[in-house]
């Protein structure tokens, strides 16, 4: 792993944290930039009891089999993005060595799982008009009834690709978007959001509002 | 200002306390708040609001609603304005500026009306007839006639509003929120569905709103409030007042187009939205659209003063004007006698109801007659007085089978007419989910067919006209459909709403009324906007068409931006009139969205500007924006193209990055390239069949270039893959077909050889790529690196190592698309910067300069190297350019069949050769075309054209690339490329200039 | 636009997905033993019904899987979805 000081997320140009507020009191949309995970990409036979366990084994968790549903444990998640493919996250740091315990234990099967931690950024999205934005740009049915905490989704989102997971109820999102496109999908939500007020949470603030206003807001996380 | 001297006293659903001025046509007038544009011009007396389309005919207001074929006006000011509002559907708003479109100087004096004097030589088919000969005529025609003939004008300055979209999907999609649709919501949404409600007007009531009618022992505004703040209060219902429901697409895709600011003004909410459109998915849709009531077909029944029947009740009713004072009704139904009644009742003197039946006796009439209203059976109205507002009306006995006019004319006097030849079900978008429409003759109409879609049509919409009726029929209409979708909680329909039916008899059709002895139906309008009469159809009958649709076309009726919502049916019935036929077998013409017209901006929504299309940006951008590159899209990513110096122009440039890395090391962003990870135990099998060559016996850390075609043998992409382990490729592709590759390897993978094990990963934007080239290249990454040895013998050309550069680990790959000694470092994006950084650092002191993609481009010609899309285009074959040593004769691959097909089997098919311009100053145009030799008449054969070209600054002459026709034989002769001013004679060579040897490349 | 169900993400907007064109069309074993005739064939030769069609989609903005499906060409109606490897509603011809 290189040096920290060698390396930039994905919008470091927009210089969020100067932006960034920790408490964003009023505004109906929050946006940050969640730098830095891990990120792994593996593919493999969801149909094969080795390569299921296998990787149960390592993670902790297995990897999802419902297709666009989240499988978390402590601070692994596991994305589906199709039926022989899931996306890792991580906390920053643990990849390289992930990818070599996973490895080991599926030593043998037909399976691949690689490093893609720089592949996508990662934007968090959250507030009581997180939906409305999204629903901008997004052909998805968003709604409670149809895309829940623990819902994902690949789908488009104004003009680029994005994977979408909704954390909890509120609702907060982590929107994954490649890298190449991050600037413009920021400035999309950014111009997406205005109408409804919209603040740049530092991402360090973010976890701390979503949950006070789960709890507050919401006793059906359940 | 002018007084507001029509608008009575009490009632209507206007903000008497909140007054509004506006200016139309330069004029002040005054109006209250709950006005629209029409109701507003209205109470001030003002009728005449603009000249027709052809004739420039005075018109007024016909309608109260979205289907006003006349009363169009441009709307707002600079920037802001638009063309062919319907000031019937335009809400007032304080300092609202409007005008009067095709009219010129002034709507009173338009000097177009000209025209008008012309009537009868300026028939349907006219243009066609005329202005066809000589053909070559027609765009000096055009002008003239475009410039006469037209609606509005078109903003000259930036729309400062801005517009955007939203998805959203429902179980069940109300359109329309009269009494039918207000039921049908409640029905669907009371069995917990999701619903949306959507109307074009800015309240809910369609056309009862201030009517003095009872449901169930409430006024009808009560029973509208109560539906509405029922709705209101559930939240699985969105209610989208001001939205216009366009368009009705497959599988239940509908648009809305909401009005959000339309009624501010330009004095709206900056943050928000002018307009947005809704783009909706819903699982059963209820459309309760209501009806159209159409105009009679007389004599100068265009005249300013005339209007429909309900659109006067609506007047007084919900606006609290009155129309007129003196008032005519001519009508052939029974609808229009409820109009009288509330007409009579708000003080405004009815003269006459004449009714094309012979003994009206509906209850309404009876009432009416019992006012002491004259009422006229068997009566028509021959012609209407007046110019630019009507005066009188001849009237008439109609004969028995309504076909002549009979007796002596009557004159009344008369500042109103109001007319009903009955109503017409809006089935547009019933028709635009592609649902046919029946005839229903009892009704005089066409009603919805059977569905085509999950939709349902309830109320007027259905040919349903009596309120109880309808009330009960949205509620049906709204449980089935929740019902239809899943939901059917605490399902019941309410009973049948308490109201005194009112016994209506039926409609007795009369779609033309006669021209009188020795006249024609030439002022008989059928068509307001587009100026179609009576007399136009008939012709088009007697010329010989037969399709409703060639009539459409021949006489434009309906094609106008009301899309003949008032005229269509009256037209078609004629014309069925001419041929003998029965309306059914007539048609309709087909109903296409939008059902009204919409601004751009809202189809447009936010894509506009820098959210238009995204720009994909590499880790390094921020660094090439600093030093001032020049950039280039390729796809959507924006490459550096060159970085000019202070006074540079775009080929100094060029030349110095050109010359900087063959004579010292250039540095290029080639972050773009697509890669693409492949592992599994039949990866190289898998290559085998993908590539032209074969891969099982490349050694692991070496690399190998490789051509794919398509199943066709043409070629479709290159690149350089390399062997990372035993069942490991890494594949970098172009940077234009990164995508489509990787589509392109699963699309094979998954519906062909499911059998091969092998995963496919795109690696593009993990990692960022710089390639350093030139003869110091290695100097710089060595000095580095401690860990890679990059002795030439250990690292040979075509092979990759990994190792740390600057600190970070890093996949090197010796590979070269310049024709030096190269290397590409491939680290993780996030890291990308740094590793820039640190190569433009150390790299000062060998003089790096970065290149941009000209310079890139010129190098590599300078080579030969192709770039797949430059010099192919889908019609070119590995063979044509020289590349046969690269495509195997063993081993099967995707293409491989197809090579020796007749077509490409060919001897004389182009093939790439280089091209020297004898003149080596003179840099040919890219995609010249080339030939042999110069004729002096057409036609000169072409045998090739030119892929790339440049001014080679290394070689000091120009450089071009092309493909001839039997080129690889041609090597030395000189062909000729016509351009515009010049012939330019260009040598033939073999397609490198520079290092055929590879001597750099392999140093 | 249509609402195309993928096997495995459900009810999508068509945006999401590519056409891959007409299904069924098997890739022949030895290209090298056909005439040119039975390999144009092969390559360009396409039903084009009017009515129900056997064809090809992959859903491209979601999970990036090919799957079958049988659309009416006149009423776009989809009546059928399957997945690459199973056998075509019994009710149309291939």
């Amino acid at each position: 792993m290189a040096k920290d000081y060698l390396r930039q997320s994905a919008l470091a140009h927009l210089h969020l944290a100067a932006l960034g507020v920790d408490d964003p009191d009023g505004a109906g949309v929050v946006l940050c930039e969640r730098p830095f995970r891990g990120q792994l990409s593996l593919r493999g036979n969801s149909a094969d009891h080795e390569f299921v366990e296998g990787v149960q084994g390592v993670l902790g968790v297995g990897a999802p089999l419902d297709p666009n549903t989240v499988n978390v444990a402590g601070n692994i998640t596991v994305l589906w993005l199709g039926p022989n493919e899931w996306l890792i996250v991580t906390p920053d740091g643990q990849e390289t060595e992930l990818v070599e315990r996973i490895s080991d234990a599926l030593a043998g099967q037909h399976f691949a799982v690689s490093d893609v931690s720089d592949s996508r950024a990662i934007i968090g999205l959250t507030g009581i008009h997180a939906r409305d934005v999204l629903m901008k740009g997004c052909s998805l049915d968003l709604h409670p009834r149809a895309f829940n905490a623990g819902s994902c989704a690949q789908s488009s989102l104004a003009r680029c690709h994005v994977l979408l997971h909704q954390i909890n109820e509120i609702p907060t999102y982590d929107i994954y978007v490649h890298r190449s496109f991050s600037d413009y999908a920021w400035r999309w939500l950014e111009d997406a959001a205005r109408e409804y007020g919209f603040a740049i949470i530092n991402q360090s603030a973010i976890d701390v509002v979503t949950q006070r206003s789960t709890r507050k807001e919401s006793p059906v996380s359940a | 200002m002018s007084q507001q001297t029509y608008r009575l006293a009490v009632g209507g659903h206007i903000d008497r306390t909140r007054p509004l001025s506006f200016d139309f046509n330069g004029k002040r007038y005054g109006g209250y708040v709950g006005d629209t544009l029409a109701s507003a011009l209205l109470a001030n007396g003002v009728h005449l609001v603009g000249r027709s389309y052809k004739y420039h005919r005075p018109r007024g207001v016909l309608s109260a609603g979205s289907e006003e074929p006349n009363a169009l006006v441009q709307h707002g000011t600079g920037g802001a304005t638009d063309p062919n509002f319907r000031a019937t559907q335009v809400e007032l708003y304080d300092e609202l500026v409007a005008a009067s479109q095709n009219c010129w100087p002034s709507v009173s004096f338009d000097l177009g009306a000209v025209n008008s004097l012309f009537s009868r030589v300026l028939p349907a088919g006219f243009y066609y007839k005329t202005f066809m000969w000589p053909k070559a005529f027609w765009k000096y025609y055009e002008y003239v006639i475009r410039r006469a003939a037209g609606l509005g004008r078109a903003p000259d300055a930036p729309d400062p509003a801005y517009y955007d979209n939203m998805h959203v999907h429902c179980e069940v999609l109300v359109v329309g929120g009269g009494v039918t649709g207000l039921a049908a919501a409640l029905s669907a949404a009371r069995a917990d569905a999701r619903v949306i409600l959507a109307d074009e007007q800015c309240e809910f009531g369609g056309g009862l709103l201030g009517a003095g009618e009872q449901i169930d022992g409430m006024s009808t505004d009560e029973w509208v409030a109560q539906a509405v703040a029922e709705l209101a209060s559930m939240k699985q219902v969105t209610l989208l007042p001001r939205s216009t429901v366009i368009g009705y697409f497959d599988h239940n895709f509908l648009t809305i187009a909401e009005r959000i600011q339309d009624h501010l003004g330009p004095m709206g909410t900056p943050d928000k939205a002018r307009q947005r459109l809704w783009k909706v998915r819903a699982k059963q849709v209820v459309l309760a659209t209501g009806a159209h009531e159409r105009p009679m077909v007389f004599k100068n029944n265009d005249r300013p003063g005339i209007m429909l029947a309900s659109a006067a009740q609506t007047y007084v009713n919900r606006f609290a004007v009155k129309p007129g004072n003196n008032v005519v009704f001519f009508t052939n139904n029974d609808s229009a006698y409820g109009a009288a009644l509330t007409l009579a009742e708000a003080g405004i003197k009815v003269a006459a109801v004449l009714d094309v039946r012979a003994q009206p006796t509906g209850r309404l009439a009876t009432k009416v007659r019992d006012r002491g209203i004259e009422i006229l059976g068997r009566h028509a109205i021959a012609a209407a007085m007046g110019k630019k507002r009507v005066s009188a009306v001849e009237v008439m006995m109609l004969n028995e089978s309504a076909d002549r006019l009979i007796g002596t004319a009557r004159k009344i006097a008369c500042d109103l007419v109001c007319m009903s030849a009955g109503w017409s079900p809006a089935v547009h978008l019933f028709s635009q989910s592609r649902g046919k429409l029946k005839y229903d003759a009892n009704r005089s109409c066409f009603v919805p067919g059977d569905s085509v879609q999950a939709e349902r049509s309830a109320g007027a919409a259905n040919g349903t006209f009596s309120l109880a009726a309808c009330i009960v029929e949205g509620h049906e209409a709204g449980l089935a459909a929740a019902t239809d979708a899943g939901y059917n909680k605490n399902a019941s329909v309410p009973k049948a709403p308490v109201r005194q039916e009112i016994e209506e008899a039926p409609v007795d059709p009369l779609w033309l009324v006669p021209a009188k002895a020795g006249e024609h139906t030439n002022k008989h309008f059928v068509d307001f906007q587009n100026d179609v009469t009576a007399a136009d159809v008939v012709l088009a009958a007697r010329e010989g068409y037969r399709s409703v649709e060639h009539l459409k076309r021949y006489t434009t009726m309906g094609m106008g931006t009301d899309q003949g919502k008032t005229s269509n049916v009256n037209a078609l019935a004629i014309f069925g009139q001419v041929l003998g036929s029965d309306i059914p077998d007539v048609g309709t013409t087909t109903f296409r969205p939008p059902y009204t017209p919409v601004t751009f901006g809202v189809l447009v929504g936010r894509d506009v500007g820098e959210l238009a299309d995204p720009v994909r940006r590499t880790p390094m951008h921020q660094w090439h924006e600093s030093k001032g590159a020049k950039f280039e899209d390729v796809g959507q990513w924006r490459r550096p193209w060159y970085y000019p110096l202070p006074g540079e122009s775009m080929q100094d440039a060029v030349n110095r990055e050109c010359l900087a890395t063959r004579k010292a090391i250039g540095i290029l962003d080639a972050s773009t390239l697509g890669k693409i990870d492949i592992r599994g135990p039949h990866a190289a099998e898998f290559l085998d069949r993908i590539y032209t060559n074969g891969w099982k016996k490349l050694a692991i850390g070496r690399c190998r270039y490789g051509v794919m075609c398509g199943e066709d043998g043409m070629v479709f992409d290159d690149g350089v893959t390399a062997r990372l382990g035993e069942n490991h490729y890494w594949m970098t592709t172009t940077t234009g077909n990164a995508a489509r590759v990787l589509a392109w390897l699963e699309e094979w993978l998954q519906t062909e050889w499911p059998e091969l094990k092998v995963y496919c990963n795109s690696m593009t934007e993990h990692w960022a790529t710089a390639s350093v080239a030139g003869p110091l290249a290695r100097k710089l990454v060595a000095k580095l690196t401690s860990d890679i040895d990059f002795d030439p013998d250990n690292f040979p050309f075509m092979s990759c190592r990994e190792g740390a550069v600057a600190g970070i680990p890093a996949r090197v790959f010796r590979i070269s698309f310049t024709g030096e000694l190269s290397f590409e470092i491939n680290v993780r994006s996030s890291c990308g910067r740094a590793l820039w950084n640190t190569l433009m650092t150390v790299g000062e002191q060998y003089g790096i300069t970065p290149f941009g993609t000209e310079a890139m481009h010129v190098l590599r010609a300078e080579k030969g190297f192709i770039i797949a899309g430059q010099e192919t285009d889908g019609t070119v074959t590995p063979i044509d350019l020289g590349l046969e040593p690269m495509v195997s004769k063993r081993k099967d691959f995707i293409g491989k069949r197809s090579l020796s097909r007749p077509d490409t089997q060919r001897e004389d098919r182009k093939q790439l050769v280089g091209l020297l311009p004898v003149d080596a100053r003179e840099v040919l145009p890219e995609g010249s075309q080339i030939v042999e030799k110069v004729d002096d008449k057409p036609p000169v054969p072409m045998i090739g054209h030119v892929t790339s070209s440049y001014y080679s600054a290394y070689l000091e002459r120009s450089i071009a690339l092309a493909l001839i026709k039997r080129g690889r034989s041609r090597h030395g002769e000189t062909v000729q490329v016509p351009l515009e001013d010049k012939v330019v004679p260009a040598k033939i060579s073999a397609p490198q200039f520079y290092d055929p040897e590879g001597v750099r490349i392999n140093g | 636009m249509l609402l195309i169900k993928c096997p495995w993400c459900g009810d999508r907007d068509e945006h999401e997905f590519s056409y891959g064109g007409e299904a069924h069309i098997v890739r022949p074993r030895d290209p090298e033993k056909l005439t040119d005739d039975q390999w144009a064939d092969y390559l360009f030769m396409r039903k084009n019904p009017k009515g129900a069609h056997l064809e090809r989609w992959v859903h491209a903005h979601g999970c990036r899987r090919w799957f079958n499906v049988e659309r009416d060409t006149v009423t776009h109606a989809i009546t059928a979805v399957y997945k690459m490897n199973e056998k075509p509603p019994r009710s149309s011809k291939t």
